[in-house]
């Protein structure tokens, strides 16, 4: 048990925390394989689950805050650092880096909530709840093809396009966030599984391709 | 492994999906004027229907919303997929473009996997068109469920 009264403010517990898939971070190292696909958690975003009607006055003053909300499915919004998935007709992930989180100096979850007000809906800081994982390379879409039944081919899967599925028999966001780079967002209690899960389906790519 | 077309996400696996039970039973608008057997019947007596059932489900994993489907208890050949509140599509035959209205535009930006499966198409060439009086509106007293 830490000892707490040593902590000096938030930054002291910065230290002492650990994100879910820490204890991979040692495999994840040796698993990826440089130019063929490379897995790294990418963790302590900050995040925030919005539920508000984005056809409502609140949902504008949400839409203010964030420079818009995702329509439909698989879009995602947003301005730089701020990026908004869309989980549902009214229900939005609003993720960020870490710095924009309220406790470290930024303003995400606060204007969020006074965006809101007292209007039905709700905002909630999210951020522990999800790790994020970052699997790009030539062969990230290949790994992901062998737990995802979605469509994962660059005609149909663009870039920008987020969608809420399974990968590897896990809930997952899967965030393309260019041509060969992919976000999973497991939820926390997942994290272990689905980084043991990519490793695996990783591996055969550090041998040479079998012709 | 059924291929279930979400009015919000598309084409989606059925794993995705949380069965919710026959559809179209509504809570009864007077519980307390219901006897014992009444009540029962409004919460555990279901239609065993072979063939065209309709009955509800959940996409839990994605966009988390319900929705209502026709599906064949036989063939399992999904027939329409229609929004919770919308009557059913091939008795009502009042109003059957709300029924429709789900799968159009949205399943496009989705990565689908399958180019169409059989939701957009109401086949209202149905068995039976005229058995209106018995099932008209939800607005009649007795719960579908519980007269059986």
């Amino acid at each position: 048990m830490a000892n707490t009264t040593a902590l000096t403010g938030i930054n002291g517990l910065r230290d002492i925390r650990r994100s879910p898939a820490s204890h991979l971070a040692e495999a994840l190292e040796t698993g990826s394989v440089p130019g063929k696909v490379v897995l790294k958690e990418g963790p302590f975003q900050t995040m925030a689950g919005v539920r508000v009607d984005p056809s409502s006055e609140e949902g504008a003053r949400i839409a203010s805050v964030t420079s818009g909300l995702p329509v439909r499915c698989g879009e995602v919004a947003g301005r730089e650092g701020v990026s908004v998935l869309w989980l549902g007709p009214s229900e939005f992930l609003v993720v960020a880096p870490e710095e924009a989180h309220d406790s470290l100096g930024g303003d995400l979850i606060g204007s969020l909530t006074s965006a809101l007000g007292d209007a039905p809906g709700q905002v909630v800081d999210l951020s522990a709840n999800r790790t994020t994982y970052e699997l790009s390379g030539p062969r990230a879409r290949a790994v992901l093809e062998k737990g995802c039944a979605l469509d994962l081919h660059p005609r149909k899967f663009k870039p920008g396009t987020a969608l809420t599925t399974e990968v590897g028999n896990i809930p997952v966001t899967l965030w393309k966030t260019g041509e060969e780079s992919f976000r999973l967002f497991p939820r926390a209690s997942f994290a272990d599984f689905l980084g043991r899960w990519l490793l695996d389906a990783m591996r055969e790519y550090a041998s040479p391709e079998v012709p | 492994m059924l291929l279930i077309s979400c009015p919000n996400c598309g084409s989606r696996d059925e794993t995705e999906f949380h069965y919710g039970g026959q559809a179209h039973v509504p809570y009864p608008e007077n519980p307390s004027g219901l006897n014992d057997r009444e009540w029962a019947e409004f919460l555990f007596y279901r239609d065993n229907t072979k063939g065209i059932f309709a009955e509800r489900w959940l996409h839990s994993t994605g966009c988390r919303q319900w929705f209502n489907m026709l599906r064949d208890t036989v063939s399992y050949d999904i027939q329409s997929i229609y929004p919770m509140g919308a009557p059913r599509p091939d008795k009502a035959a009042a109003a059957p473009e709300s029924g429709t209205a789900s799968t159009a535009a949205d399943s496009t930006t989705t990565g689908s996997a399958a180019p169409s499966i059989a939701a957009t198409s109401i086949t209202s060439t149905s068995t039976a068109p005229s058995t209106a009086p018995s099932t008209t509106q939800s607005g009649t007293t007795a719960p579908e469920g519980a007269t059986k």
